[in-house]
């Protein structure tokens, strides 16, 4: 009868409780959050999603079938029903409805990737600088914030859209210019319960300037929370940019928008249901991807806020 | 004694006092907001109002008639006395001054709207409570699914499918629109919420129909309230049901029913009446959409249609007057949510 030998394993490093050099603890830290994470089905779910969602942006041409721009003959391939040749059917132009929602992918990923690029980064610097420096300075930009947040999201981005013109980069801005003031407040709430801690006194006796400890020590402290927050915005932007494409306002024909599909569909919606329903549909399964993401990120990095 | 009723009386005042103020900021700010998307339209002021062949004495003339060639400070001067006074323009669609196209059009939106805060509510609270007392079970199930359909789906889209089902396939309800044509000069329009006028002529049969188109926009506002509402009070119910008074009551031998029913949601009531509030605010917005789908003539499709024929004296007002709405329910939330809690009251 033989012990076999204790040979430690990948696993076994990572979840070790002496880690031996800071890289092991970064990683074993990394994979102890994603275990937990992996015990969420939904939240895996959710992650599925996604990861579906960017592969098919990636890979759009040799995935579609069809030209997502071109149909094909007006005389007999219009309004076709879902078939095998035409999974989700074709749309008044005769274009393969599955294959614009595929190539759509590729819309709805860079405008939410764009608002998150845009719209985070400055609600952060808002909401830790005046956190951070509070009195007047926070006065201030809270009453810009509260302005900002005054209006309803999509309304104030009809505004700016019809101001600045109909298109896809102008709703990118419209929609970043309205995002960011929940960061901004999240990041706030962050910083003031950071702003007094005892860490913070020593760096500052240390005397590293303002600038330093807001970007060096505050922001890497908000980033967890403010990246959940993030996450389960993308639901809202996604929503947001659809709806100006339904009104008209967001991406402009023939480029395969989600929400202009839709609006496109309308017409033919009592006798060919599947026009209107299939790019919402795609929405639908989209948004609800990133609400799971956002829930099973919110367990795993933003323990404070799990109800 | 007398003395600190007094003081208390002051405090609620002062307290009152301040979130007016907060509120009158914010207000100032929204008018900034708007008009530097006003200015932002790459559309010559002047040239609208004197058109592409006036000669340049009329075209100095009306500049200067605009303020044109005054400093921002003293432009933005003259855009808030022109609000004050009620004047955002005239609309470059229908030919009549914004305000009064806007109180045409805003009864259709608020008895949309109203409709679909009721249903929210009526259902909404009920089942956050249910899905609380039962954590985990069936409701809260339910209440987890109806919130994730809310959060996910786009409202036009779900419109679309209601009518498509309801409308087309089923034949339940009307159609797009307020009324029939047939019944549209059965009664007179005086407060123009439909319901309430034919009903107080005693025009059942319009009523009914009226009602019939009603219901399916409504009910579909009322879905996206209740998943808001179901979930906060869900979360505030718990919150209720872990406090000590909670676990006297229930040694005391209070039924559990008028533990959960009375204590502990009377507790849970001045939050709900914020979120309430709150959701009102969003089924203003939401309404922009559902109305594009329902030809329902409110203010949502009224700025839709302005949007789309570059109308941006009319964009401009819905916008302010619905932030308006915003800061002015919200100020009431808070005013509320003072007057109500003692908690808050005793602080002043």
């Amino acid at each position: 009868m033989t012990v076999a030998p204790h040979v430690p394993s990948r696993r076994d490093w990572l979840l070790t409780e002496q880690p031996a050099s800071r890289r092991q603890a970064r990683l074993g830290q990394a994979y102890r959050t994603w275990l937990a994470f992996r015990g969420n089905p939904l939240a895996m779910v959710g992650l599925g999603i996604i990861v579906a969602l960017i592969l098919v942006a990636v890979f759009a041409d040799l995935i579609a079938p069809y030209n997502p721009i071109v149909g094909g003959d007006l005389r007999t391939e219009r309004l076709l029903p879902p078939s095998a040749a035409h999974l989700m059917g074709t749309d008044d132009q005769a274009r393969d409805i599955f294959s614009r929602l595929v190539h759509g992918s590729r819309l709805t990923l860079m405008v939410v990737a764009l608002v998150a690029v845009i719209a985070t980064p400055i609600g952060v610097f808002v909401g830790t600088t005046a956190g951070y420096f509070g009195g007047w300075v926070d006065t201030v930009l809270m009453r810009v914030t509260d302005v900002f947040l005054a209006f309803p999201r999509l309304i104030l981005a009809l505004a700016f859209v019809a101001a600045l013109g109909p298109g896809i980069e102008n709703a990118i801005i419209a929609i970043a210019i309205t995002s960011w003031p929940p960061y901004a407040r999240l990041a706030r709430a962050e910083t003031l319960t950071i702003r007094d801690s005892d860490f913070i006194a020593a760096i500052r006796l240390q005397g590293a300037s303002s600038a330093r400890i807001i970007w060096g020590h505050v922001v890497p402290l908000c980033t967890s929370s403010v990246i959940v927050r993030v996450t389960f915005d993308m639901a809202g932007i996604i929503l947001t940019a659809a709806g100006l494409g339904f009104i008209g306002l967001g991406a402009q024909p023939p480029q395969p928008e989600w929400g202009a599909m839709i609006a496109a569909g309308r017409r033919y919606l009592i006798d060919q249901w599947w026009v209107a329903t299939m790019p919402g549909l795609a929405i639908f399964v989209v948004s609800l991807g990133f609400n799971f993401l956002g829930d099973g990120l919110r367990d795993v990095l933003d323990p404070k806020a799990r109800k | 004694m007398q003395r600190q009723g007094r003081g208390r009386a002051l405090a609620i005042l002062w307290g009152a006092l301040k979130i007016v103020a907060t509120a009158a900021v914010t207000f100032l700010g929204l008018l900034f907001v708007t008009f530097v998307i006003g200015r932002l339209v790459p559309v010559d002021p002047v040239l609208a109002v004197v058109g592409d062949r006036a000669t340049a004495s009329t075209y100095d003339r009306v500049f200067k008639e605009l303020g044109l060639d005054q400093p921002i400070w003293v432009q933005f001067w003259l855009y808030l006395t022109d609000v004050f006074r009620g004047d955002f323009g005239e609309s470059f669609l229908t030919k009549r001054p914004i305000l009064q196209d806007i109180g045409r059009v805003f009864p259709a939106t608020l008895e949309l709207a109203t409709t679909g805060v009721i249903i929210g509510t009526v259902l909404g609270i009920p089942l956050g409570v249910l899905a609380a007392v039962r954590q985990g079970g069936l409701t809260d199930q339910v209440v987890r699914v109806i919130g994730l359909v809310g959060y996910s789906a786009p409202i036009f889209w779900l419109a679309l499918l209601g009518l498509l089902l309801f409308y087309a396939r089923l034949g339940w309800v009307a159609g797009p629109g307020r009324v029939d044509i047939a019944y549209e000069y059965d009664f007179t329009v005086r407060t123009g919420i439909l319901l309430l006028d034919t009903a107080l002529q005693g025009r059942w049969a319009a009523f009914g129909n009226v009602f019939s188109h009603l219901i399916l926009p409504g009910s579909l506002l009322g879905y996206f309230s209740m998943a808001y509402i179901s979930r906060m009070t869900r979360s505030f119910m718990l919150g209720e049901l872990a406090q000590e008074y909670v676990i006297a009551a229930r040694v005391k031998g209070v039924p559990e029913w008028r533990i959960i029913w009375v204590h502990a949601l009377k507790n849970a009531a001045v939050p709900l009446i914020t979120v309430v509030v709150l959701s009102y605010m969003h089924l203003l917005e939401g309404s922009v959409l559902t109305e594009t789908v329902f030809a329902w003539p409110g203010l949502g499709m009224y700025l839709t249609n302005s949007l789309q024929n570059a109308d941006m004296n009319a964009v401009l007002g819905c916008t302010l007057l619905i932030g308006t709405c915003f800061v002015g329910l919200n100020m009431l939330s808070d005013l509320l949510y003072r007057l109500l809690d003692p908690r808050v009251r005793r602080r002043g």
